[in-house]
């Protein structure tokens, strides 16, 4: 690690005030994903900005019938909180099939949201890697790249974001809270990640002197025909090779609402509002499932090691909408997929 | 990427309280809570495998909760109760775990055994797992 300064933020305009005239300097909550790339020379922070006593460890409900989660709520108690469980088990479902259980109690829902990709050669500083330093080349588009993109690369970056609980979060609708020096802003999840195109050193569109301060599900909560299903090399504490998260509304055979998030695939959750209006009035059946996944994946390309994903993705879409229609979602601890 | 300092930031005073004996350690601030417990306090049961959150050899508690203690900074945890392997046992007798891994051999070289053991404390209280699978990937941290 390079040498830093620490600083303790006393609240969040603290923390606001802190960022601003440094730009070298990070914010710091579980410092999973910042201390293992700090290691590795990826991320040299000037300033560590410690965020983690701040009051941003409460889930309250909101007028409408939803939940406000802080930013600093560890990933653990978030899968295990009560109204999660019974309102958002895609939420929690997600959730548990990332990391393992240490890595989880404490990670932040904030820095799980900000984590940055697994690409091995934006590990490797002794690689060209765009994401990493700009303007260096990208060592995957014509190297290993079997776990990289299929959806929304650019020829800057093919990398994927590995979280899985921002799959889910991009099925809900989530919204992210955040704090500046101008204010507070709400944007969709949906828009909190970015494509890479010729900007790939950015991973969302957070702002250098902003902080997340909370997430807020919307009421509807799909907590009947849900499922989380990650595919992965093995069969816990691996990054997925695809995931999905799927979510139905139906009355009877019939579907009146659908929402599917497909993850490790592009450099955010990826969701096409088209595939999901093709499902509706449609009868839940594999075939109309399988229209649905040839929409999502419309325009998915291959690079040479990863073209197994295309029709991977396409079956998981498909096995995950099944398992939500019968409401047997994929359980995170037996993993025989139903 | 900033400017990097080249000076030595000041030492930070911080406050542990392990095992249930208080320390107060001036601390680099990238002074990793494995390292301050291996290298400032001597408690090397606490293990180093993969040093990234991979293995889980370097698992402890911290108030009550099981973590890598490789991907925490001390100065972070100023004045929190950590229990390490060393801390398990009570008055003489080993914790339960430490003898169920006795009774049932369940070494190979035992290095990663402090991680699993303090993983396993850490599992028991989360009070999650309720048959083998779920033992099985609720452990999935270590190793
Ligand atoms: C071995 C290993 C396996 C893993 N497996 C998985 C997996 O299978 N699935 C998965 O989803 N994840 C996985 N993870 C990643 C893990 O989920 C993330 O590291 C974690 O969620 C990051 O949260 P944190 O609070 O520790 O972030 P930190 O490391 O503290 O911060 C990460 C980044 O977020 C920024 N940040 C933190 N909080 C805020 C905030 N409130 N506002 C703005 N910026 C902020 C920091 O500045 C930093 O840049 C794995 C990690 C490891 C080490
Ligand atoms: S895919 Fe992106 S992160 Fe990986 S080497 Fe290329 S530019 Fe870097
Ligand atoms: S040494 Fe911490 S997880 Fe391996």
């Amino acid at each position: 690690m390079n040498n830093f300064r620490y600083s303790r933020a006393s609240d969040i305009a603290d923390a606001i005030r802190l960022l601003a005239p440094d730009p070298g300097a990070k914010l710091i909550a579980g410092g999973t994903n910042l201390i293992d790339l700090m290691k590795e020379n990826v991320e040299r922070p000037s300033r560590l900005i410690d965020i983690s006593r701040l009051p941003l460890r409460e889930i309250v409900e909101t007028p409408d019938g939803g939940l406000r989660i802080g930013a600093l709520v560890p990933n653990s108690d978030l899968a295990y909180h009560p109204l999660i469980e019974q309102r958002y088990p895609l939420l929690a479902s997600a959730i548990l099939a990332g990391a393992s259980a240490q890595l989880r109690n404490m990670a932040s829902v904030g820095g799980n949201l900000m984590q940055r990709t697994r690409c091995p050669y934006f590990y490797d500083t002794a690689t060209p890697c765009n994401k990493r330093s700009l303007g260096s080349g990208c060592s995957a588009i014509d190297g290993l790249n079997r776990n990289h993109a299929i959806l929304g690369t650019s020829n800057s970056c093919i990398a994927t974001n590995p979280s899985d609980m921002s799959v889910a979060l991009a099925a809900l609708g989530a919204l992210v809270h955040i704090a500046g020096p101008n204010g507070e802003r709400t944007i969709a999840l949906t828009d909190f990640h970015r494509l890479p195109d010729d900007k790939p050193h950015l991973d969302t569109n957070l702002g250098s002197g902003e902080i997340i301060i909370a997430v807020e599900l919307p009421p509807h909560s799909f907590a009947r025909n849900y499922s989380y299903l990650k595919i992965r090399d093995r069969m816990s504490y691996a990054f997925a090779l695809v995931s999905v998260a799927a979510a139905l509304e139906l009355e009877g055979n019939a579907i009146s609402g659908a929402r599917v998030a497909l993850g490790g695939v592009a450099h955010k959750p990826w969701r096409s509002l088209e595939a999901e209006a093709a499902l509706r009035g449609q009868a839940a059946t594999p075939d109309h499932f399988g229209h649905a996944a040839d929409l999502l994946l419309q325009g998915a390309s291959a690079r040479s090691h990863n073209g197994f994903k295309i029709e991977l993705a396409r079956r998981a879409v498909v096995r995950t909408l099944m398992q939500a229609t019968n409401a047997t979602p994929q359980s995170q601890a037996h993993k025989k997929i139903a | 990427m900033g400017d990097v300092t080249h000076e030595l930031p000041d030492r930070i005073p911080t406050r542990l309280v392990i095992n249930g004996v208080s320390h107060t350690l001036d601390l680099l601030p990238w002074t990793t809570l494995l390292d301050a417990l291996r290298d400032h306090l001597a408690l090397t049961g606490t293990k180093k495998g993969c040093d990234h959150g991979q293995c889980g050899a370097c698992t402890v508690l911290i108030d009550g909760r099981r973590v890598n203690s490789c991907l925490t900074l001390a100065v972070m945890k100023d004045s929190a109760e950590i229990t390490t392997i060393e801390g398990l046992a009570k008055d003489g007798a080993l914790h339960p775990l430490q003898q169920a891994f006795i009774d049932h051999d369940a070494f190979q070289c035992g290095y990663c055994t402090p991680g699993q053991i303090c993983s396993a404390a850490g599992l028991l209280a989360e009070g999650r797992a309720r048959d083998a699978d779920q033992i099985r990937e609720l452990m999935s941290g270590n190793l």
